[in-house]
Protein backbone atom coordinates (compact mmCIF):
# COMPACT_ATOMS: atom_id res chain seq x y z
CA UNK A 1 0.00 0.00 0.00
CA UNK A 2 1.24 3.42 -0.76
CA UNK A 3 1.63 6.40 1.13
CA UNK A 4 -0.33 8.82 0.59
CA UNK A 5 1.82 11.89 -0.79
CA UNK A 6 -0.13 15.13 1.66
CA UNK A 7 -3.11 13.99 3.68
CA UNK A 8 -3.33 11.92 6.70
CA UNK A 9 -1.44 10.40 9.44
CA UNK A 10 0.67 8.30 7.03
CA UNK A 11 1.43 10.67 4.72
CA UNK A 12 4.84 11.07 3.94
CA UNK A 13 5.41 13.98 1.54
CA UNK A 14 8.82 13.70 -0.14
CA UNK A 15 12.29 15.93 0.06
CA UNK A 16 10.94 18.00 -3.05
CA UNK A 17 7.56 18.04 -1.67
CA UNK A 18 8.37 19.33 1.45
CA UNK A 19 10.48 22.30 0.83
CA UNK A 20 7.48 23.33 -1.67
CA UNK A 21 4.70 23.08 0.96
CA UNK A 22 7.20 25.31 3.19
CA UNK A 23 7.65 28.00 0.44
CA UNK A 24 3.59 28.00 -0.09
CA UNK A 25 3.29 30.46 2.97
CA UNK A 26 5.79 32.47 2.32
CA UNK A 27 5.23 33.53 -1.22
CA UNK A 28 1.72 33.81 -0.12
CA UNK A 29 2.84 36.34 2.45
CA UNK A 30 4.70 38.28 -0.32
CA UNK A 31 2.17 38.30 -3.08
CA UNK A 32 -0.34 39.19 -0.33
CA UNK A 33 1.52 42.33 0.88
CA UNK A 34 2.90 42.97 -2.94
CA UNK A 35 -1.01 43.06 -4.21
CA UNK A 36 -2.21 45.13 -1.31
CA UNK A 37 0.71 47.83 -1.80
CA UNK A 38 -0.05 47.81 -5.61
CA UNK A 39 -4.12 48.54 -4.86
CA UNK A 40 -3.49 51.27 -2.28
CA UNK A 41 -0.47 52.54 -4.83
CA UNK A 42 -2.50 52.91 -7.45
CA UNK A 43 -4.94 54.68 -5.56
CA UNK A 44 -2.29 57.15 -3.85
CA UNK A 45 1.40 57.30 -5.22
CA UNK A 46 2.01 58.83 -2.26
CA UNK A 47 0.88 56.30 -0.03
CA UNK A 48 3.11 55.42 3.00
CA UNK A 49 1.65 52.63 4.57
CA UNK A 50 2.43 49.56 2.40
CA UNK A 51 5.74 50.96 0.19
CA UNK A 52 6.42 48.83 -3.24
CA UNK A 53 9.55 46.14 -3.02
CA UNK A 54 11.14 48.99 -5.37
CA UNK A 55 10.84 51.95 -2.75
CA UNK A 56 12.19 49.76 0.12
CA UNK A 57 14.79 49.12 -1.99
CA UNK A 58 16.16 52.18 -2.58
CA UNK A 59 15.80 53.40 0.85
CA UNK A 60 17.79 50.37 2.19
CA UNK A 61 20.43 50.80 -0.06
CA UNK A 62 20.70 54.73 0.58
CA UNK A 63 20.58 53.62 4.37
CA UNK A 64 23.30 51.08 3.79
CA UNK A 65 25.42 52.01 1.23
CA UNK A 66 25.82 55.71 0.97
CA UNK A 67 27.52 57.64 3.28
CA UNK A 68 25.59 59.26 5.77
CA UNK A 69 26.50 63.36 5.92
CA UNK A 70 25.67 64.08 9.02
CA UNK A 71 27.94 60.83 10.89
CA UNK A 72 30.30 60.45 7.88
CA UNK A 73 29.49 55.96 8.61
CA UNK A 74 27.06 53.90 6.49
CA UNK A 75 23.66 54.18 9.02
CA UNK A 76 22.07 50.36 8.16
CA UNK A 77 25.91 48.98 9.20
CA UNK A 78 26.81 50.91 12.14
CA UNK A 79 22.86 50.34 13.32
CA UNK A 80 23.64 46.18 13.32
CA UNK A 81 26.80 46.50 14.69
CA UNK A 82 25.62 48.50 17.54
CA UNK A 83 22.79 46.31 18.48
CA UNK A 84 24.33 43.30 18.11
CA UNK A 85 27.90 44.05 20.25
CA UNK A 86 24.45 45.07 22.75
CA UNK A 87 23.22 41.88 22.76
CA UNK A 88 26.27 40.00 22.63
CA UNK A 89 27.69 41.66 25.23
CA UNK A 90 24.47 41.27 27.76
CA UNK A 91 23.30 37.93 26.80
CA UNK A 92 27.41 36.49 26.77
CA UNK A 93 27.87 37.93 30.50
CA UNK A 94 24.62 36.90 31.12
CA UNK A 95 26.14 33.37 30.44
CA UNK A 96 28.92 33.66 31.99
CA UNK A 97 27.66 34.79 34.68
CA UNK A 98 24.56 32.31 35.07
CA UNK A 99 26.84 29.48 34.62
CA UNK A 100 29.30 30.45 37.18
CA UNK A 101 26.56 30.83 39.44
CA UNK A 102 23.78 28.32 38.63
CA UNK A 103 26.33 25.43 38.31
CA UNK A 104 27.61 25.90 41.93
CA UNK A 105 24.93 26.67 43.90
CA UNK A 106 23.09 23.36 42.02
CA UNK A 107 26.16 21.38 43.14
CA UNK A 108 26.88 22.61 46.85
CA UNK A 109 24.44 22.20 49.13
CA UNK A 110 25.90 25.08 51.17
CA UNK A 111 25.71 27.30 48.22
CA UNK A 112 22.57 26.43 47.68
CA UNK A 113 21.52 27.45 50.96
CA UNK A 114 22.84 30.48 50.17
CA UNK A 115 21.80 31.92 46.99
CA UNK A 116 18.81 29.81 45.87
CA UNK A 117 16.36 31.51 47.88
CA UNK A 118 18.07 35.31 46.50
CA UNK A 119 18.16 34.28 42.78
CA UNK A 120 14.90 32.92 42.57
CA UNK A 121 14.02 36.15 43.96
CA UNK A 122 15.52 38.61 42.18
CA UNK A 123 14.83 36.34 38.78
CA UNK A 124 10.96 37.64 39.65
CA UNK A 125 11.50 41.24 39.09
CA UNK A 126 10.66 42.07 35.67
CA UNK A 127 13.42 44.30 34.11
CA UNK A 128 11.65 46.81 32.09
CA UNK A 129 10.36 48.43 35.83
CA UNK A 130 14.10 48.35 36.30
CA UNK A 131 14.97 50.34 33.14
CA UNK A 132 14.36 53.88 34.79
CA UNK A 133 16.77 52.98 37.56
CA UNK A 134 19.40 51.57 35.36
CA UNK A 135 18.98 55.33 33.58
CA UNK A 136 19.17 57.29 36.87
CA UNK A 137 22.18 55.16 37.54
CA UNK A 138 24.45 54.32 34.77
CA UNK A 139 23.02 57.23 32.65
CA UNK A 140 21.19 56.91 29.02
CA UNK A 141 24.19 55.38 26.61
CA UNK A 142 25.67 52.31 26.71
CA UNK A 143 25.89 50.66 29.76
CA UNK A 144 21.99 51.07 30.81
CA UNK A 145 21.67 48.83 27.65
CA UNK A 146 23.70 46.31 28.09
CA UNK A 147 22.67 46.11 31.84
CA UNK A 148 19.42 45.08 30.80
CA UNK A 149 19.65 42.70 28.72
CA UNK A 150 21.87 41.30 31.02
CA UNK A 151 19.53 41.47 33.90
CA UNK A 152 16.82 40.30 31.13
CA UNK A 153 18.53 37.01 30.82
CA UNK A 154 20.84 36.22 33.61
CA UNK A 155 18.17 34.74 35.30
CA UNK A 156 16.83 32.62 33.21
CA UNK A 157 19.99 31.06 32.13
CA UNK A 158 21.35 30.61 35.95
CA UNK A 159 17.68 28.96 36.71
CA UNK A 160 18.36 26.89 33.89
CA UNK A 161 22.00 25.93 34.50
CA UNK A 162 20.98 25.14 38.58
CA UNK A 163 18.34 22.97 37.12
CA UNK A 164 20.29 20.95 34.57
CA UNK A 165 23.35 20.54 37.63
CA UNK A 166 20.33 19.24 39.77
CA UNK A 167 19.26 16.93 37.12
CA UNK A 168 22.84 14.82 36.52
CA UNK A 169 22.22 11.57 38.68
CA UNK A 170 23.81 11.54 42.04
CA UNK A 171 25.39 8.15 41.00
CA UNK A 172 27.36 10.33 38.82
CA UNK A 173 29.01 12.50 41.81
CA UNK A 174 29.26 9.12 43.44
CA UNK A 175 31.50 7.55 40.97
CA UNK A 176 33.86 10.54 40.27
CA UNK A 177 34.81 10.45 43.57
CA UNK A 178 35.29 6.59 44.03
CA UNK A 179 37.68 7.38 40.56
CA UNK A 180 39.38 9.93 42.59
CA UNK A 181 37.85 13.34 41.77
CA UNK A 182 38.17 16.33 44.12
CA UNK A 183 35.36 18.10 45.31
CA UNK A 184 36.51 20.78 42.91
CA UNK A 185 37.13 18.12 39.65
CA UNK A 186 33.38 17.16 40.17
CA UNK A 187 32.29 20.17 39.43
CA UNK A 188 35.03 20.97 36.13
CA UNK A 189 35.34 17.71 34.42
CA UNK A 190 31.91 16.12 35.18
CA UNK A 191 29.15 18.30 35.78
CA UNK A 192 30.63 21.53 33.77
CA UNK A 193 30.92 19.81 30.58
CA UNK A 194 27.68 18.29 30.50
CA UNK A 195 26.00 21.50 31.39
CA UNK A 196 27.77 23.05 28.89
CA UNK A 197 25.78 22.18 25.49
CA UNK A 198 22.58 22.28 27.23
CA UNK A 199 23.93 26.44 28.02
CA UNK A 200 24.49 26.82 24.80
CA UNK A 201 20.59 25.90 23.66
CA UNK A 202 19.50 28.21 26.80
CA UNK A 203 21.40 30.93 25.04
CA UNK A 204 19.34 30.35 22.00
CA UNK A 205 15.78 30.32 23.90
CA UNK A 206 17.19 33.24 25.84
CA UNK A 207 18.30 35.42 22.72
CA UNK A 208 14.53 35.95 22.07
CA UNK A 209 14.45 37.90 25.57
CA UNK A 210 17.51 39.52 24.47
CA UNK A 211 16.55 41.27 21.43
CA UNK A 212 13.63 42.09 23.26
CA UNK A 213 15.18 44.51 25.71
CA UNK A 214 17.62 45.65 23.53
CA UNK A 215 14.92 46.71 21.16
CA UNK A 216 12.94 48.73 24.46
CA UNK A 217 16.49 50.28 25.67
CA UNK A 218 17.38 51.43 22.26
CA UNK A 219 13.70 52.77 21.51
CA UNK A 220 13.69 54.73 24.47
CA UNK A 221 17.38 56.35 25.10
CA UNK A 222 19.96 55.74 21.83
CA UNK A 223 21.75 57.38 19.04
CA UNK A 224 21.92 54.34 17.11
CA UNK A 225 20.85 50.77 16.63
CA UNK A 226 18.47 48.89 14.85
CA UNK A 227 15.55 49.22 17.66
CA UNK A 228 16.73 53.35 17.59
CA UNK A 229 16.47 53.20 13.96
CA UNK A 230 12.98 51.28 13.61
CA UNK A 231 11.28 54.22 16.43
CA UNK A 232 13.06 57.05 14.65
CA UNK A 233 11.32 56.58 11.63
CA UNK A 234 7.70 55.94 13.06
CA UNK A 235 7.77 59.75 13.55
CA UNK A 236 7.82 59.63 9.88
CA UNK A 237 5.86 56.45 9.02
CA UNK A 238 8.96 55.95 7.00
CA UNK A 239 7.63 51.79 6.42
CA UNK A 240 10.12 51.75 3.44
CA UNK A 241 12.77 51.19 6.46
CA UNK A 242 10.57 50.00 9.52
CA UNK A 243 9.38 46.69 7.62
CA UNK A 244 12.97 45.82 5.82
CA UNK A 245 14.52 46.25 9.33
CA UNK A 246 12.05 44.28 11.06
CA UNK A 247 13.15 41.45 8.64
CA UNK A 248 16.51 41.75 8.86
CA UNK A 249 16.38 41.55 13.01
CA UNK A 250 14.96 38.15 12.34
CA UNK A 251 16.97 37.45 9.80
CA UNK A 252 19.85 38.23 12.31
CA UNK A 253 18.00 35.95 14.86
CA UNK A 254 17.58 33.27 12.86
CA UNK A 255 21.37 33.02 12.18
CA UNK A 256 22.35 33.07 15.44
CA UNK A 257 19.94 30.57 16.36
CA UNK A 258 21.08 28.06 13.62
CA UNK A 259 24.48 28.91 14.56
CA UNK A 260 24.30 28.22 18.00
CA UNK A 261 22.08 24.80 16.82
CA UNK A 262 25.03 23.79 15.00
CA UNK A 263 27.73 24.28 17.11
CA UNK A 264 26.14 21.85 19.58
CA UNK A 265 25.09 19.30 17.00
CA UNK A 266 28.56 19.44 15.88
CA UNK A 267 30.76 19.66 18.94
CA UNK A 268 28.33 17.83 21.70
CA UNK A 269 27.10 14.56 18.97
CA UNK A 270 26.07 12.95 23.09
CA UNK A 271 24.17 15.85 23.93
CA UNK A 272 21.86 15.31 21.24
CA UNK A 273 22.10 12.20 20.87
CA UNK A 274 21.06 11.04 24.36
CA UNK A 275 19.22 13.74 25.71
CA UNK A 276 15.27 12.84 26.28
CA UNK B 1 35.58 -16.25 62.02
CA UNK B 2 39.58 -17.28 60.25
CA UNK B 3 38.58 -16.70 56.72
CA UNK B 4 37.55 -13.02 57.26
CA UNK B 5 40.87 -12.12 58.94
CA UNK B 6 43.64 -12.51 56.27
CA UNK B 7 45.83 -10.19 57.13
CA UNK B 8 46.98 -11.17 60.72
CA UNK B 9 45.65 -8.02 62.34
CA UNK B 10 42.45 -9.68 64.03
CA UNK B 11 40.50 -6.49 61.80
CA UNK B 12 38.06 -8.29 59.08
CA UNK B 13 38.20 -7.37 55.45
CA UNK B 14 34.86 -5.66 55.52
CA UNK B 15 33.15 -5.22 58.75
CA UNK B 16 29.21 -4.35 59.02
CA UNK B 17 28.73 -3.85 63.02
CA UNK B 18 25.37 -3.34 64.45
CA UNK B 19 24.50 -0.79 61.35
CA UNK B 20 21.31 0.47 61.72
CA UNK B 21 19.69 3.02 58.78
CA UNK B 22 16.54 4.49 58.88
CA UNK B 23 14.65 7.46 56.81
CA UNK B 24 12.74 9.36 58.59
CA UNK B 25 10.35 7.09 60.78
CA UNK B 26 11.07 4.28 58.98
CA UNK B 27 13.42 1.33 59.50
CA UNK B 28 14.86 -0.14 56.42
CA UNK B 29 18.36 -2.01 58.07
CA UNK B 30 17.95 -3.91 61.39
CA UNK B 31 21.04 -4.10 63.52
CA UNK B 32 23.09 -5.91 60.36
CA UNK B 33 26.01 -7.80 61.26
CA UNK B 34 28.33 -8.85 58.41
CA UNK B 35 32.12 -9.72 57.97
CA UNK B 36 33.41 -10.45 54.55
CA UNK B 37 36.53 -11.72 53.69
CA UNK B 38 39.44 -10.45 50.80
CA UNK B 39 38.65 -12.42 47.85
CA UNK B 40 34.46 -12.96 48.59
CA UNK B 41 32.24 -12.59 45.77
CA UNK B 42 29.64 -12.01 48.15
CA UNK B 43 26.00 -11.36 46.32
CA UNK B 44 22.88 -9.75 48.27
CA UNK B 45 19.22 -10.74 47.58
CA UNK B 46 15.96 -10.02 49.27
CA UNK B 47 12.25 -8.92 48.28
CA UNK B 48 12.28 -5.08 46.70
CA UNK B 49 12.59 -2.64 49.44
CA UNK B 50 14.10 -4.46 51.84
CA UNK B 51 17.25 -2.64 51.83
CA UNK B 52 20.11 -3.86 50.42
CA UNK B 53 21.01 -0.99 47.94
CA UNK B 54 20.65 0.92 51.08
CA UNK B 55 23.27 -1.54 52.57
CA UNK B 56 25.19 -0.93 49.18
CA UNK B 57 25.29 2.61 49.70
CA UNK B 58 26.36 3.05 53.44
CA UNK B 59 29.22 0.35 52.60
CA UNK B 60 30.19 2.87 49.42
CA UNK B 61 29.84 6.15 51.69
CA UNK B 62 27.01 7.43 49.66
CA UNK B 63 24.71 7.61 52.63
CA UNK B 64 26.07 7.77 56.05
CA UNK B 65 24.54 4.92 58.93
CA UNK B 66 21.97 5.59 61.20
CA UNK B 67 23.96 3.36 63.87
CA UNK B 68 27.02 1.24 64.04
CA UNK B 69 29.71 1.42 62.26
CA UNK B 70 31.32 0.36 58.84
CA UNK B 71 35.28 -0.53 58.49
CA UNK B 72 37.52 -1.54 55.52
CA UNK B 73 40.31 -2.56 57.00
CA UNK B 74 40.13 -1.45 60.01
CA UNK B 75 39.08 1.74 59.22
CA UNK B 76 35.55 3.53 58.91
CA UNK B 77 34.57 3.78 55.62
CA UNK B 78 33.97 7.67 55.38
CA UNK B 79 33.09 9.68 52.04
CA UNK B 80 33.25 7.67 49.06
CA UNK B 81 36.64 7.78 48.12
CA UNK B 82 39.04 5.56 45.46
CA UNK B 83 39.48 2.38 47.89
CA UNK B 84 35.98 1.36 46.59
CA UNK B 85 34.81 1.28 43.31
CA UNK B 86 31.46 0.97 41.99
CA UNK B 87 29.33 -0.10 39.26
CA UNK B 88 25.96 1.21 39.00
CA UNK B 89 22.84 -0.13 36.88
CA UNK B 90 22.70 3.32 35.07
CA UNK B 91 24.60 6.44 35.07
CA UNK B 92 27.79 4.52 35.79
CA UNK B 93 29.85 6.31 32.83
CA UNK B 94 30.26 9.75 31.92
CA UNK B 95 28.24 10.38 28.96
CA UNK B 96 30.17 13.15 27.51
CA UNK B 97 33.16 11.05 27.59
CA UNK B 98 34.47 8.57 25.08
CA UNK B 99 34.83 4.91 26.06
CA UNK B 100 38.65 5.47 26.30
CA UNK B 101 38.44 8.63 28.41
CA UNK B 102 35.81 6.94 30.30
CA UNK B 103 37.85 3.76 31.78
CA UNK B 104 41.08 7.04 31.66
CA UNK B 105 39.42 8.88 33.88
CA UNK B 106 40.46 7.34 37.09
CA UNK B 107 44.56 8.20 36.60
CA UNK B 108 43.31 11.82 34.86
CA UNK B 109 41.30 12.73 38.27
CA UNK B 110 44.55 10.76 40.61
CA UNK B 111 47.40 12.49 39.26
CA UNK B 112 45.97 15.80 37.31
CA UNK B 113 46.08 17.00 34.00
CA UNK B 114 49.71 18.08 33.72
CA UNK B 115 50.94 14.86 34.97
CA UNK B 116 48.38 13.16 32.51
CA UNK B 117 49.36 14.88 29.84
CA UNK B 118 52.85 14.05 29.97
CA UNK B 119 51.66 10.12 31.07
CA UNK B 120 48.81 10.19 28.59
CA UNK B 121 50.30 7.51 26.34
CA UNK B 122 51.15 4.95 28.71
CA UNK B 123 47.63 5.55 30.65
CA UNK B 124 45.90 4.85 27.18
CA UNK B 125 47.68 2.13 26.55
CA UNK B 126 47.11 0.05 30.13
CA UNK B 127 43.50 1.54 29.52
CA UNK B 128 43.11 -0.34 26.28
CA UNK B 129 44.24 -3.34 27.68
CA UNK B 130 41.44 -3.32 30.11
CA UNK B 131 39.21 -2.90 27.54
CA UNK B 132 40.92 -6.27 25.76
CA UNK B 133 40.20 -7.93 28.56
CA UNK B 134 36.62 -6.82 28.60
CA UNK B 135 36.25 -7.92 25.23
CA UNK B 136 36.13 -4.29 23.85
CA UNK B 137 39.06 -3.34 21.69
CA UNK B 138 38.20 -0.73 19.03
CA UNK B 139 35.82 0.87 20.95
CA UNK B 140 37.57 3.54 22.41
CA UNK B 141 36.60 5.90 20.75
CA UNK B 142 33.19 5.46 20.82
CA UNK B 143 30.52 7.89 23.14
CA UNK B 144 28.63 5.51 25.95
CA UNK B 145 25.43 5.70 24.19
CA UNK B 146 26.71 4.09 20.93
CA UNK B 147 27.47 0.91 22.83
CA UNK B 148 24.80 -1.71 23.81
CA UNK B 149 23.73 -1.87 27.76
CA UNK B 150 25.90 -5.06 28.01
CA UNK B 151 28.89 -3.40 26.52
CA UNK B 152 28.45 -0.40 28.57
CA UNK B 153 28.32 -2.08 31.89
CA UNK B 154 31.67 -3.81 30.68
CA UNK B 155 33.26 -0.26 30.36
CA UNK B 156 32.06 0.26 33.61
CA UNK B 157 33.82 -2.39 35.11
CA UNK B 158 36.79 -1.40 33.23
CA UNK B 159 36.59 2.01 34.39
CA UNK B 160 36.57 1.27 37.99
CA UNK B 161 39.17 -1.44 37.71
CA UNK B 162 41.83 1.17 36.65
CA UNK B 163 42.13 2.59 39.83
CA UNK B 164 42.29 -1.32 41.76
CA UNK B 165 40.24 -0.67 44.83
CA UNK B 166 40.35 -2.89 47.63
CA UNK B 167 36.51 -3.77 46.97
CA UNK B 168 34.05 -3.18 43.74
CA UNK B 169 30.72 -2.25 44.62
CA UNK B 170 27.79 -3.72 41.99
CA UNK B 171 24.06 -2.39 42.44
CA UNK B 172 22.45 -4.63 40.43
CA UNK B 173 24.42 -3.82 37.11
CA UNK B 174 22.77 -6.64 34.74
CA UNK B 175 19.35 -5.90 35.87
CA UNK B 176 18.72 -3.91 32.91
CA UNK B 177 19.66 -6.37 29.92
CA UNK B 178 18.09 -8.76 28.44
CA UNK B 179 18.61 -12.82 29.76
CA UNK B 180 21.30 -13.76 27.18
CA UNK B 181 23.60 -10.60 27.63
CA UNK B 182 22.78 -11.16 30.97
CA UNK B 183 24.48 -14.69 31.28
CA UNK B 184 27.56 -12.92 28.96
CA UNK B 185 28.15 -10.66 31.63
CA UNK B 186 27.99 -12.73 34.39
CA UNK B 187 30.52 -15.29 32.59
CA UNK B 188 32.72 -12.46 32.06
CA UNK B 189 32.19 -11.13 35.81
CA UNK B 190 32.90 -14.47 36.85
CA UNK B 191 36.39 -14.83 34.70
CA UNK B 192 37.41 -10.94 36.23
CA UNK B 193 36.94 -12.41 39.43
CA UNK B 194 39.20 -15.07 39.00
CA UNK B 195 41.80 -13.24 37.15
CA UNK B 196 42.14 -10.17 39.46
CA UNK B 197 40.93 -11.66 42.74
CA UNK B 198 39.14 -9.13 43.36
CA UNK B 199 36.31 -8.63 46.50
CA UNK B 200 32.64 -7.92 45.14
CA UNK B 201 29.89 -6.99 46.76
CA UNK B 202 27.10 -7.89 44.15
CA UNK B 203 23.51 -6.76 44.77
CA UNK B 204 21.10 -8.36 43.11
CA UNK B 205 16.66 -9.00 42.96
CA UNK B 206 17.58 -12.11 40.85
CA UNK B 207 18.10 -15.25 43.26
CA UNK B 208 19.12 -17.18 40.15
CA UNK B 209 22.05 -14.90 39.54
CA UNK B 210 22.89 -14.41 42.90
CA UNK B 211 23.31 -18.27 43.43
CA UNK B 212 25.61 -18.58 40.06
CA UNK B 213 27.33 -15.72 40.67
CA UNK B 214 28.28 -15.95 44.44
CA UNK B 215 30.91 -17.51 46.37
CA UNK B 216 28.87 -16.01 49.23
CA UNK B 217 25.13 -15.38 49.33
CA UNK B 218 23.14 -13.26 51.84
CA UNK B 219 19.66 -13.04 51.88
CA UNK B 220 18.54 -9.73 53.49
CA UNK B 221 14.79 -9.86 54.37
CA UNK B 222 11.88 -7.87 56.73
CA UNK B 223 10.47 -11.41 56.50
CA UNK B 224 11.08 -12.83 60.32
CA UNK B 225 10.28 -12.78 63.45
CA UNK B 226 12.16 -12.32 66.90
CA UNK B 227 10.77 -11.21 70.94
CA UNK B 228 10.05 -7.97 70.21
CA UNK B 229 6.59 -7.97 70.19
CA UNK B 230 4.15 -7.96 66.87
CA UNK B 231 3.87 -4.20 67.09
CA UNK B 232 7.52 -3.23 67.23
CA UNK B 233 9.46 -1.22 64.06
CA UNK B 234 11.54 -3.77 62.09
CA UNK B 235 13.78 -3.37 59.12
CA UNK B 236 15.03 -5.93 57.40
CA UNK B 237 17.99 -8.70 58.74
CA UNK B 238 20.16 -10.76 57.50
CA UNK B 239 18.35 -14.22 57.68
CA UNK B 240 20.56 -16.27 55.66
CA UNK B 241 24.01 -16.57 54.97
CA UNK B 242 25.52 -19.41 52.88
CA UNK B 243 29.29 -20.48 51.66
CA UNK B 244 28.48 -21.25 47.90
CA UNK B 245 31.40 -22.66 46.32
CA UNK B 246 35.52 -22.12 46.02
CA UNK B 247 36.27 -19.73 43.35
CA UNK B 248 36.65 -21.43 39.33
CA UNK B 249 34.11 -24.53 40.32
CA UNK B 250 30.75 -22.12 38.95
CA UNK B 251 32.45 -21.54 35.61
CA UNK B 252 29.59 -22.71 33.49
CA UNK B 253 26.21 -22.03 33.15
CA UNK B 254 25.86 -25.51 33.73
CA UNK B 255 25.52 -25.21 36.97
CA UNK B 256 22.04 -23.75 36.83
CA UNK B 257 20.90 -27.13 35.71
CA UNK B 258 22.06 -28.80 39.03
CA UNK B 259 19.57 -30.50 41.83
CA UNK B 260 21.67 -28.74 44.34
CA UNK B 261 20.98 -25.36 42.80
CA UNK B 262 17.35 -25.28 42.77
CA UNK B 263 17.18 -26.32 46.00
CA UNK B 264 19.54 -24.16 46.97
CA UNK B 265 17.32 -21.41 45.06
CA UNK B 266 14.48 -23.02 46.87
CA UNK B 267 15.77 -22.74 50.29
CA UNK B 268 16.71 -19.11 49.36
CA UNK B 269 13.75 -17.66 48.53
CA UNK B 270 11.65 -19.50 51.15
CA UNK B 271 14.00 -17.76 53.51
CA UNK B 272 14.00 -14.52 52.05
CA UNK B 273 10.83 -14.11 49.85
CA UNK B 274 8.06 -15.80 51.71
CA UNK B 275 6.13 -12.84 53.92
CA UNK B 276 4.14 -16.19 55.47
CA UNK B 277 7.54 -18.14 56.56
CA UNK B 278 8.39 -16.09 59.64
CA UNK B 279 11.79 -17.56 61.16
CA UNK B 280 12.90 -16.50 64.44
CA UNK B 281 15.81 -14.10 64.23
CA UNK B 282 17.39 -17.36 66.43
CA UNK B 283 17.05 -19.51 64.19
CA UNK B 284 18.47 -18.35 60.88
CA UNK B 285 20.42 -20.46 58.58
CA UNK B 286 23.97 -18.51 58.65
CA UNK B 287 26.04 -21.27 58.16
CA UNK B 288 28.67 -19.35 56.63
CA UNK B 289 31.96 -19.77 58.47
CA UNK B 290 31.95 -15.87 58.74
CA UNK B 291 28.95 -15.34 59.69
CA UNK B 292 28.17 -12.87 62.69
CA UNK B 293 24.85 -12.12 64.16
CA UNK B 294 24.59 -10.44 67.35
CA UNK B 295 20.73 -9.34 68.58
CA UNK B 296 19.89 -7.46 71.02
CA UNK B 297 18.14 -8.93 74.47
CA UNK B 298 14.87 -7.23 73.07
CA UNK B 299 15.13 -9.26 70.23
CA UNK B 300 16.25 -12.38 71.67
CA UNK B 301 14.12 -12.61 74.73
CA UNK B 302 15.69 -15.65 76.27
CA UNK B 303 19.24 -13.44 76.73
CA UNK B 304 22.15 -15.36 76.89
Amino acid sequence: MRAPRLLGLHASPGRGLALLLAAIPFVLIVGGYWMASSARLAENPNDKLLPAFSTMAESMHRLAFTEDKRSGGYVFWQDTLSSLRRLGIGVGLAALVGLAVGLPVGLYPGLRSLLLAVVTFLSIIPPLALLPILFISFGVDELSKVVLIFLGTVFVITRDVYLTTRAIPAEQITKALTLGATHLAVATQVVLPQVLPRLLDTVRLTLGAGWLFLIAAEAIASTDGLGYRIFLMRRYLAMDVILPYVLWITLLGFVLDWTLRTIVARRFGWYEATRT
Amino acid sequence: MSDATPNGDGAPFLEVRDVYKSYGDKLVLDNIDLTVAKGELCCVIGPSGCGKSTLLRLILGQERVTGGEIRIEGGPVGWPGVDRGVVYQRYSLFPHLTVLENVTLGRRLRCGWLEFRKRRAEFEEEANGYLAEVGLTGHGHKHPHELSGGMQQRVAVAQSLILQPKILLMDEPFGALDPSTREDVQLFLLELWETHGMTIFFVTHDLEEAAFLGSRLLVLSQYYRDDRGVSAERGAKIVSDQRLHAPGTALSTRTKQSDGFSELVARARQAGFDPEHLQHAREFDLAHPDSVQTLTSEEDGRGD
